[in-house]
């Protein structure tokens, strides 16, 4: 019967909620991303909903179920909590079973992860108070240049002259961007070096080791970064299918190692 | 819905008794004030405060009032004070707490000791800048509003190796204080007391170090956390006999508690060395993170700065000088990571944690890759955690609980494996 047990993993980020539902064989059946809103419980509750929906399946064949991200411990139907970073790194070794540097871009915070070639995690490092270089620089943004935040990757894309901007604050960038509205620089520039600023926040909190793995919500919805930071330390970026949900997937991993029945068996 | 972990923080009968001491400490200092029977000096924390009793003052420790201003958590409050004189929030958050709390004529002091309205009023202001240059600036401000004499001791900073020059200098300096302290205190110096508070000092430090060395022990008796209170007693007494009395009773009840292999946690699984200031404002909290992963933070080198094991009453000025030069903070980064690993192996350490205090570059070690270079030489992860000792603005907590407890996780893998 133990194909029949799923396995959720829940991840209440500061921007997103995630939710990912496994089976025995430690296949994705199920997701779901919503807002976070300002009730994790019922965000949370509707996801897992959406998601078992996904897996055409109903709630009683869920054998375990972890939750994380800074919403972690308002999840209703969790029994355990792992932080996002232990989560991130397992759902990547899913993918990636070698020794990796994980690059999580998240809504509010950035985080490196080294794992060494059993997965095992040598050390991490999260963005300090400041949140320059997160999603949320992004959105913070997008309202000032008048674009939609989906529309970001395909206009950074068309820079040919990118515009390079100084100030690691988000709020003084803010005045850059304007500055270099007033002196008629193109937008898709202009876009092109809010990306690369986001880049040049993550490669200077930590080295990176040769395999690189970059996941998160950030990455999900702007590709055009993972090209940018390939360009930038010359090496081929790895990203799985669904780099938003690698938190999920590791805290729903979690769970099917912990559930007792599928150890035994 | 998972449950918070409720964590019991257990305390020590003998806080009770250095509780008292800092009771009596500060009404003495508070009735010396008002009545002016005795002078009082003011000293940095690591200052030259044998000679200041071998004097007739009494001393009092401002940096001990700026930890309470962090501890009660006023000082987020009163260092925009400070800030709006033209005291940067970037330095030193002692200083613009202390500073603030002056301007707004509150104090701690009046809150927790009945009928102290705060702090004593100066007749000498002592430093030494063996802390930072942050404590001649805090004084001299002092020195102004009260009009009193400003003295102090320029000490050197990046010592790789304490040398006869360096201490010949400090002992110079030391001894050219008396004449300014003769003629505040009306006393003639007398060398023969001054032997006597080095040797009180000398005694005072061997048995805080023996407070702190019973951490060794598995399960350690103290914590990090209990230690930043019950130190108390050796800043501010050290070269008083009540003082040591106060740390008999406390070591006492820290080897019963090893006879009866009692830990200050319920279940110490890892054993940690905390790095750099504490964070005033969140101690508790702290203690209490810490505790619901049955993790000990049990040593620090914070702590252990009060220790001067060079003190001799033999040669007064030379063992002070030596003494208040040898210490950590003064040191180049090989003496100081020569320190931690010995630390490390003393305390049979899991992980340590480094606190980046973001208005006190001094104390926070972890800006020059020494965590790096620490972590590779002896395998000891490490963790660093972004904040301030005073200034709360600069701390998240949430970020500082992810952090830790991902660290926690981190211990967990490699204890498993």
């Amino acid at each position: 019967m133990n194909q029949d047990k799923l396995f959720v993993g829940t991840d209440v980020g500061a921007s997103r909620t995630k939710v990912a539902v496994i089976d025995t064989a430690r296949k994705l059946v199920g997701y779901a991303v919503r807002k976070s809103g300002t009730n994790f419980t019922a965000t949370a509750d509707a996801c897992l909903k959406e998601a078992l929906e996904m897996a055409g399946a109903g709630k009683e064949r869920i054998a375990g179920a972890i939750s994380t991200g800074y919403g972690r411990k308002n999840v209703s139907y969790a029994q355990q909590t792992r932080t996002e970073i232990g989560c991130h790194a397992k759902g990547c070794f899913l993918y990636f079973p070698m020794a990796i540097t994980i690059i999580d871009i998240g809504g509010q915070d950035n985080k490196i992860i080294k794992l060494d070639e059993n997965g095992q995690r040598t050390s991490f490092k999260m963005n300090r108070k400041c949140a320059a270089g997160t999603g949320a620089f992004l959105e913070e943004m997008s309202p000032r240049l008048d674009i939609p935040l989906e529309d970001m990757d395909g206009l950074a894309r068309k820079s040919k002259d990118m515009v390079k901007l100084g100030s690691f604050c988000t709020v003084f960038s803010a005045t850059e961007v304007l500055e270099n509205i007033r002196n008629g620089k193109k937008v898709e520039d202009i876009v092109k070096g809010l990306f690369y600023s986001v880049i040049r926040r993550i490669i200077e909190m930590d080295s990176f080791t040769e395999n690189v793995v970059m996941t998160g919500g950030v990455v999900e919805h702007n590709r055009y970064l993972v090209t940018m930071m390939e360009e930038l330390i010359g090496r081929k970026i790895l990203v799985p299918e669904h780099p938003q949900l690698t938190g999920a997937i590791g805290a729903a991993l979690y769970a099917l190692e912990a559930d007792a029945v599928y150890r035994d068996a | 819905m998972t449950e918070e972990k409720k964590v019991v923080i257990k305390r020590l009968e003998s806080a009770k008794v250095l509780g008292k001491f800092m009771a009596d400490y500060y009404y003495e200092l508070d009735n010396a004030s008002k009545t002016g029977e005795k002078k009082v000096a003011w000293c940095t924390s690591v200052g030259p405060a044998e000679i200041l009793r071998a004097m007739g003052f009494l001393v009092y420790f401002p940096e001990t009032h700026s930890a309470m201003l962090g501890s009660s958590r006023m000082a987020t409050d009163l260092i925009p004070k400070a800030n709006a004189i033209g005291y940067s929030p970037d330095i030193c958050s002692y200083l613009t707490a202390d500073i603030g709390a002056y301007l707004e004529k509150v104090s701690p002091l009046a809150k927790v000791f009945k009928g102290i309205e705060g702090p004593p009023k100066p007749d000498v202001l002592v430093f030494n800048t063996n802390q930072c240059r942050d404590v001649q600036d805090w004084f001299a401000f002092y020195a102004k509003e009260y009009n009193v004499p400003i003295i102090g001791v320029h000490s050197f900073v990046g010592v790789q190796d304490v040398t006869e020059a360096h201490v010949k200098s400090v002992a110079k300096q030391m001894e050219e204080m008396i004449p300014t302290l003769e003629e505040v205190s009306g006393t003639k110096f007398d060398i023969d007391r001054l032997r006597e508070a080095v040797a009180l000092s000398r005694e005072c430090s061997d048995l805080w170090k023996e407070v702190l060395d019973t951490a060794a022990a598995v399960p350690s008796p103290i914590t990090f956390f209990d230690g930043t209170t019950l130190m108390g007693a050796a800043v501010v007494g050290r070269g008083t006999q009540k003082a040591n009395d106060a740390y008999r009773v406390l070591l006492k009840e820290l080897k019963e508690r090893i006879e009866r292999k009692e830990g200050a946690l319920e279940n110490e699984r890892f054993r940690l060395y905390w790095e750099g200031m504490p964070v005033w404002g969140r101690l508790s909290a702290h203690a209490k993170l810490f505790a619901s992963l049955d993790a000990c933070v049990l040593a620090s080198t914070y702590c252990n700065s009060w220790i001067f094991s060079a003190l001799d009453p033999k040669d007064p000025f030379t063992s002070m000088a030596r003494a208040y030069t040898e210490l950590f903070i003064v040191r180049a980064d090989a003496p100081k990571e020569k320190y931690i690993r010995d630390m490390i192996e003393f305390f049979k350490v899991d992980g340590i944690i480094y606190h980046d205090a973001k208005t006190c570059p001094n104390n926070s070690n972890c800006r020059y890759g020494m965590p790096q270079r620490l972590e590779k030489e002896t395998g000891v992860p490490y963790l660093t955690i972004n904040g301030d000792l005073n200034d709360l603005r600069l701390i998240s907590d949430e970020q500082t609980k992810t952090n830790v407890e991902a660290f926690i996780e981190q211990l967990e893998e490699r204890k498993a494996k």
